[in-house]
């Protein structure tokens, strides 16, 4: 079978998300249903869903979830991680045999906690061991592919359509306060396990529906700083754009999705106010190799929030809606009345325009 | 009227269910299903719930009614017929639409009236009765689009990028546009008494399906733009 980075086929797909503001915590259940009035969105090349909240009892440690194609691959993997992780449990991540999904690698979980020896010997924090980590297995370790990086979060994706690939992973057991979720119609790659959305890296999660044009521009700037895309699809470049921006630059949420989705420079003229029309003038000479043309819609998951944004040219089709402590976001109003038929509020954010949801105030996560 | 459960029905089982029917007919529970009454004629369709993408899409003279939102390219090349929609309409509303009409009581999405175009005695009309998202009648080659900015006065009208390639047709703003930047293309006037004359019947028609008086709503500053020649766009791309 062709893999993610051997071939790139001339890509449609579906998204939604839902956050409760106040913490609680909902089963995967609703959100797995909410991709079946999608269903033509997808072609049964990829789904996948992104859980925050879904591991309390682990929250202090890095969940990652592995894709082994053998079980030496695993073994050699381990030993990898051993040298700069403890690892407090490893696990097959609980599956379940249906006829619509097939061909599955190894599934497998691991909770790590960086060891504080190799922090203070290569000098880095927490977060960037996990990443380079990731990076490095994904980039050179042939056969093991991490696709879940983060604490108290996890992602689950498998090629398949989305509501099948919800009962695989059984995600009516899990519980998280958010979920995002992705059906997949991949018109660039061929179709891989590891190739489903969500991207994710470290905590911060990223579901996409369209097809960017600003590919090679942005993996050749993004590959400066450490990164390796080794899928050839956007999304992997656009979680790793979220990644650099927000965590590695420490940028705002809203100054990232300016970046990204810069305002045209004629909009940016008509901007009446001086202060925000320097701030956007200076965000798009800063990173103008990081501005992300062409069609997309994405959900970025990260711990405590949401964030949803269309491209400036508004290509694709988002719809955000609320129910008491929920925010829903679909890529059809149908996936949000399907999670919660009397939700009100519905509006279509405008191209650009960031959706920011965070839970409340005090509340922990 | 006949009555059909559109809950666990897909968008194939949904059309030959509402093709089964007599003239009439009321879809209740719809939830996403597409291509609704695509290509049909000689119905009233009522539907309650969300229908899905391209409801009405080669709509051959079928009257459809919506009682709350749309979802995205609702009329997608329709032919003739009405779409009514009670509340808002999503993306790319009346894709190259050819001929009949569709109402919609609230916001219309990015890009209504896209490629919309008319030829002899088949002019479409799209009427919005809130605002219209950014590119509104993008590369428009016919048609009239009237968009009534009637929920927040104070807004405005259209977002960015209004009448991007138009090369026809017509647009009404219920608005003076201030702050509305239009292509160099394109001539934008206040409406005078024959441009008001013209699209009193269709703001007549809005009025009667959502209840507005139509004398207050016609009592305001209307802009009416069209593009400023028969080949706006000569020498752009080449000598054409």
């Amino acid at each position: 079978m062709e893999r993610e980075g051997t071939v790139r086929i001339p890509s449609g797909c579906a998204i939604a998300a839902v956050i409760s503001r106040t913490g609680r915590r909902m089963s995967g259940e609703s959100i797995v249903r909410s991709m079946v009035p999608m269903h033509e969105r997808s072609n049964g090349l990829g789904g996948g869903f992104a859980g925050y909240g879904i591991y309390p009892e682990y929250r202090d440690l890095y969940a990652l979830h592995m894709f082994f194609e053998d079980r030496t691959t695993r073994k050699n993997c381990e030993a990898y991680l051993k040298e700069h992780f403890e690892i407090a449990q490893s696990e097959y991540i609980k599956t379940r045999k249906i006829p619509s999904i097939t061909d599955e690698p190894i599934i497998w979980r691991y909770f790590v906690a960086p060891l504080p020896s190799s922090l203070a010997k290569l000098q880095l924090d927490e977060r960037e061991l996990v990443a380079r980590t990731v990076m490095a297995i994904n980039g050179k370790m042939h056969g093991a592919y991490v696709f879940s990086s983060g604490k108290n979060m996890g992602t689950f994706k498998a090629v398949g359509y989305p509501e099948d690939v919800g009962v695989f992973y059984r995600l009516e057991e899990y519980e998280g306060y958010s979920w995002t979720a992705h059906g997949r119609y991949p018109t660039n790659t061929p179709g891989w396990w590891g190739g489903a959305h969500p991207f994710t890296l470290l905590d911060f999660s990223v579901v996409h529906n369209g097809e960017i044009s600003s590919y090679d521009a942005n993996r050749r700037f993004i590959e400066m700083f450490g990164y390796k895309c080794t899928l050839q699809t956007d999304t992997e470049v656009i979680t790793y754009i979220m990644d650099y921006l927000l965590r590695v630059q420490g940028l705002s949420l809203e100054e990232a999705a300016r970046v990204v989705a810069a305002p045209f420079w004629s909009t940016i003229a008509q901007e009446p106010d001086e202060r925000r029309r320097d701030e956007l003038t200076y965000l798009r000479t800063m990173f103008p190799s990081l501005l992300v043309t062409g069609p997309f819609s994405i959900v970025l998951g990260f711990s405590g929030g949401l964030m949803a944004l269309n491209d400036r040219l508004k290509l694709r089709s988002m719809v955000v809606g609320e129910k008491d402590d929920l925010v829903l976001i679909a890529s059809e109003e149908a996936a949000i009345r399907t999670m919660e038929p009397d939700a009100g509020n519905i509006w279509a954010p405008a191209g650009g325009e960031p959706v920011i949801v965070r839970v409340n105030e005090g509340v922990e996560v | 009227m006949e009555r059909i459960h559109a809950d666990g029905l897909d968008h194939k089982a949904l059309n030959d269910a509402i093709k089964a029917t007599g003239d009439d007919c009321i879809v209740e529970g719809c939830c996403g299903q597409r291509f609704i009454a695509a290509g049909m004629a000689g119905k009233r369709i009522v539907i309650e719930g969300v229908p899905g993408n391209a409801l009405g899409s080669y709509l051959n003279g079928a009257s459809i009614t919506v009682m709350g939102n749309a979802q995205d390219a609702v009329g997608d090349t329709m032919n003739d017929g009405s779409i009514v929609v009670h509340g808002t309409i999503g993306d790319a509303a009346g894709y190259a639409m050819r001929g009949g009409s569709i109402f919609v009581k609230g916001d219309a999405g990015y890009r209504a009236g896209i490629h919309m175009k008319a030829y002899r005695d088949k002019v479409p009309v799209m009427v919005i009765g809130g605002r219209a998202g950014s590119f509104l009648g993008e590369y428009q080659a016919g048609g009239v689009i009237v968009v009534l900015n009637l929920g927040d006065p104070e807004g405005k009208a259209v977002g960015f990028f209004p009448c991007t390639g138009m090369h026809g047709g017509k647009m009404i703003l219920r608005s003076s546009c201030e702050g509305i930047s239009f292509p160099p293309q394109v001539t934008t006037r206040i409406a005078d008494g024959q441009d008001l004359a013209e699209i009193q019947p269709v703001i007549k028609e809005f009025c009667t399906l959502f209840g507005y008086d139509a004398k207050e709503v016609l009592a305001a500053t209307f802009t009416v733009v069209t593009p400023d020649s028969s080949n706006p766009y000569r020498q752009m791309y080449v000598a054409n």
